[in-house]
């Protein structure tokens, strides 16, 4: 991880400053775990964290491709939805007696990720309309479909392969944090070692210039899109298999947290600045906070204003060390 | 001589104990206009803001008209009567004209309502007496650049100072505005309004200050009277040595082009404009604001797509709108306003540096690290950009440093052509000789150099042709080294 910090080709303020900052989310993460340590004895066993990070999974790969997205100066309001209608699809092909093998349905369900994920990049890059109105568009139209697919009714009694991605374990591990390793590090290793991810900063820091520099800016955007909508689909997969049935109301305001772990990790609104690991320990923290919530016996409509105050009790900690520079 | 309106002595400020301005000497007789002189780093800004009150001086002492006086905020300074005109343009588009200039201070009803046909009167009043042609009932954001920029001036002498600060007021405008300027300035000095100018264009501070000081690595050098000076003088006391101009060579005239373009034209920009471009020849383009130079060169880049004509390079079609093609077959372009189009601000130098020669340091789309790092350390070495770690934000730089990263990258590609619009924009003489010893010894060497410069004795010491554009026509080509300053702005008006 330390490479990660010195080959950063962003900087807000200077690449130190930059370092510390992620080292604060970090300081925050575990000041949290340790008060919840001491708030609860539950807290700090292993299944507990198995459980934490099986809860941040879903929420976790939204972000990844939400902090692609807002890297460039763009938002994704439609994760929960394209979430949610990939789910939908996929399961309809693995579901009854009639189920297909998974080998289809998941290249299936991601494909209509990447579909609407491409549609709003299309809009988005070539006809430069607002990404917020954009993806408002389709958060509404793809949640649509999903209740037009199955007259909006729950698609049930899936396969035991596909639910495997939902329910397996593999080494102790439940697989979605499996998967969410593996895109974490693929993703990571795009963003920070490519020429695309490169082109990614550089388009959000300043598209004018990237252009002149000889960067296909609009493909960048483009892309950026596609990537948000192919991890919306598979956190839509691995949501249907966890939960044993595609819902049509899946994933409804999932934009929202994965929204607050990518700017809780640090990562600029105004685009150009922000990173991975910051976005990983940032879904961590409201993982963790929603399940030390739920383990001193919070009721749930508590847990949405603690964690309200805890989003912006981040950004303003962040907002004040950049005006100190 | 009688008592100065304002007198500054041994003002001084550090930021953290690096001083930043050490004896910041002026003074401001009534009714003239005093050009403030220096480099990047010379502590004019710093002590701009000092006699604003944006920053409270650590020492020394100012007076205005005799009294002494220190300036907690911007707002003392106002009611002093003293106004500012910065470089940094702070509009707000969806409002008028005149709501923008009378912002805060708005002509009211009964105390709350503002009485739009007074403000409208007075905006309109005050367009007229300095013939500035713009309706105060438009909206901000529908106005030009250089429109904008008279806005913020008008606003200055709305406040009915007595000092008006103007810092690079002409920095986004043409020569016309420029002209209107200057009669405004010349009409205020007259009633005894007395103005700091400071400005990098050396021709500007001839054409209108009358006295003169000169700050160099935030300390005083020399103050005096414009008249008693020449220009290379003043060069000299503001870059603290004797400079050469750089010694052109005449140049055999060579059949062989190496960049070739072929009636190109745009609407509404530019028209059937052909020039060729030897290797080894740098060739200036010359003309006044709108008559297309700019676009003309964005064209030929790729920036924009042509309606008609082809650019070759090396007897290659170079494909249109494609700046990445156009880097590819060895063009380059050095755009005119480094923030908005030259760098990404929230990178790192070497991020910076490296991003147009991304494709090449990698394979499969993976990145070189150990080249990239490589190549950077060669660029910042070869334009001697002074930074102390190369992962350092570009931001943390100053003016010509920055720019010096845009020609970093710009080369990093190796190209075999060089379009640059206005290369010297903004920066401080020293910056500014490096830059042209940089573009001849480039030329030298074989390159191409195609260049827009609003500044005629760069673009004369520099280019062996000039090429006029007037109204985006080409009407003539001179040779650089016979040609006069006067023979341009003839032709080109």
């Amino acid at each position: 991880m330390k490479n990660e910090f010195t080959s950063q080709p962003s900087a807000s303020s200077s690449v130190f400053f930059d370092k510390l900052a992620e080292f604060g989310i970090v300081i925050a993460f575990i000041f949290l775990c340790i008060c919840l340590s001491f708030a609860n004895e539950n807290f700090m066993t292993w299944g507990n964290w198995v459980n934490v990070l099986r809860q941040t999974s879903i929420n976790g790969i939204l972000a990844i491709g939400m902090t692609y997205v807002i890297l460039t100066k763009g938002i994704d309001l439609s994760v929960g939805s394209l979430l949610s209608v990939s789910g939908i699809v996929a399961a309809s092909l693995v579901t009854g007696e009639a189920a297909g093998s998974v080998w289809i349905a998941i290249p299936v369900g991601l494909c209509v990720g990447m579909f609407l994920g491409a549609l709003n990049g299309l809009v988005v890059a070539r006809l430069s309309v607002a990404p917020f109105v954009v993806t408002l568009g389709m958060l509404s139209m793809a949640r649509g479909f999903t209740f037009i697919y199955n007259d909006g009714m729950p698609i049930a009694n899936l396969s035991p392969q596909f639910r495997y991605l939902g329910q397996g374990m593999v080494g102790g591990m439940p697989v979605p944090v499996i998967v969410l390793a593996l895109v974490f590090a693929i993703f990571w290793f795009i963003l920070n070692r490519t020429t695309f991810g490169r082109y990614v900063y550089a388009v959000g820091g300043n598209e004018k210039s990237a252009k002149t520099s000889g960067i296909r800016t609009r493909l960048v955007v483009f892309s950026v899109y596609v990537i948000s909508g192919l991890l919306s689909a598979l956190a839509g997969l691995i949501l249907a298999a966890r939960t044993t049935s595609a819902l049509p109301q899946a994933g409804v305001a999932y934009e929202l947290d994965a929204i607050a772990a990518v700017v809780i990790g640090g990562t600029s609104l105004n685009g150009g600045v922000g990173t991975l690991t910051g976005t990983l320990v940032g879904a961590l923290i409201i993982g963790v906070i929603n399940n030390g919530l739920d383990l001193l016996g919070v009721s749930s409509y508590y847990q949405q204003v603690i964690k309200g105050a805890i989003i912006v009790a981040a950004v303003l900690i962040d907002v004040s060390r950049k005006r100190k520079n | 001589m009688s008592t100065p309106l304002l007198s500054a002595r041994n003002v001084a400020k550090s930021f953290g104990g690096v001083p930043a301005l050490r004896n910041g000497c002026l003074d401001l007789q009534v009714g003239s206009v005093h050009a403030l002189c220096g480099g990047n780093g010379a502590g004019k800004s710093t002590f701009l803001n000092i006699l604003m009150g944006i920053l409270q001086r650590d020492g020394g002492e100012i007076r205005v008209a005799g009294e002494e006086v220190n300036f907690a905020s911007p707002s003392d300074a106002l009611k002093a009567r003293i106004s500012i005109i910065t470089q940094e343009l702070s509009p707000i588009p969806g409002m008028s004209v005149a709501e923008n200039i009378y912002l805060g201070r708005e002509p009211r009803r009964f105390g709350v309502v503002v009485d739009y046909p007074t403000l409208f009167k007075q905006a309109g009043e005050l367009m007229r007496r300095l013939e500035f042609d713009i309706n105060p009932k438009t909206m901000m954001g529908r106005l030009s650049l250089a429109q904008t920029q008279l806005v913020e001036i008008a606003k200055a002498f709305s406040h009915d100072s007595r000092i008006i600060i103007m810092d690079e007021p002409t920095s986004a405008i043409g020569e016309n505005e420029t002209d209107i300027l200057f009669k405004a300035i010349r009409r205020a000095t007259a009633q005894g309004v007395a103005i700091i100018y400071v400005s990098h264009r050396l021709s500007e501070i001839f054409a209108i200050a009358d006295h003169y000081t000169v700050f160099r690595d935030g300390g005083f050098v020399e103050t005096g009277l414009i008249a008693d000076i020449d220009r290379r003088h003043l060069v000299r006391q503001i870059v603290g040595r004797e400079v050469h101009l750089a010694k052109r060579e005449v140049r055999e005239n060579s059949s062989a082009s190496l960049l070739d373009v072929r009636s190109l034209s745009r609407k509404a920009e530019f028209s059937d404009i052909s020039i060729s471009v030897a290797p080894g020849e740098i060739f200036g383009i010359y003309g006044l604001m709108g008559s297309g130079r700019s676009e003309f060169l964005n064209c030929v880049y790729g920036i924009t797509k042509p309606d008609q004509g082809e650019v070759f390079l090396n007897g290659q079609s170079v494909p249109q709108a494609s700046p990445r093609h156009a880097i590819r077959m060895g063009m380059t372009l050095i755009t005119e306003d480094r923030k908005d189009t030259g760098l990404v601000l929230t990178a790192s130098v070497a991020g910076n540096t490296s991003m147009s020669a991304l494709p090449r340091l990698s394979t499969l789309s993976v990145v070189d690290r150990g080249a990239e790092k490589t190549l950077v350390e060669k660029m910042v070495k070869r334009m001697s950009i002074k930074v102390s770690n190369i992962n350092h934000p570009v931001a943390n730089l100053s003016g010509g440093n920055q720019q010096k990263v845009v020609l970093a990258r710009c080369m990093a590609t190796d190209p075999i052509c060089l379009i640059c619009d206005e290369p010297t924009r903004g920066i401080d003489e020293g910056a500014k000789r490096e830059i042209y010893a940089f573009l001849t010894g480039f030329a030298k060497n074989g390159g191409a150099v195609l260049m827009v410069s609003s500044e005629a004795p760069e673009i004369l010491e520099v280019s062996n042709r000039i090429a006029i554009f007037k109204k985006g026509k080409l009407t003539t080509v001179i040779q650089g080294d016979t040609a006069t300053q006067e023979e341009l702005l003839h032709l080109a008006s």
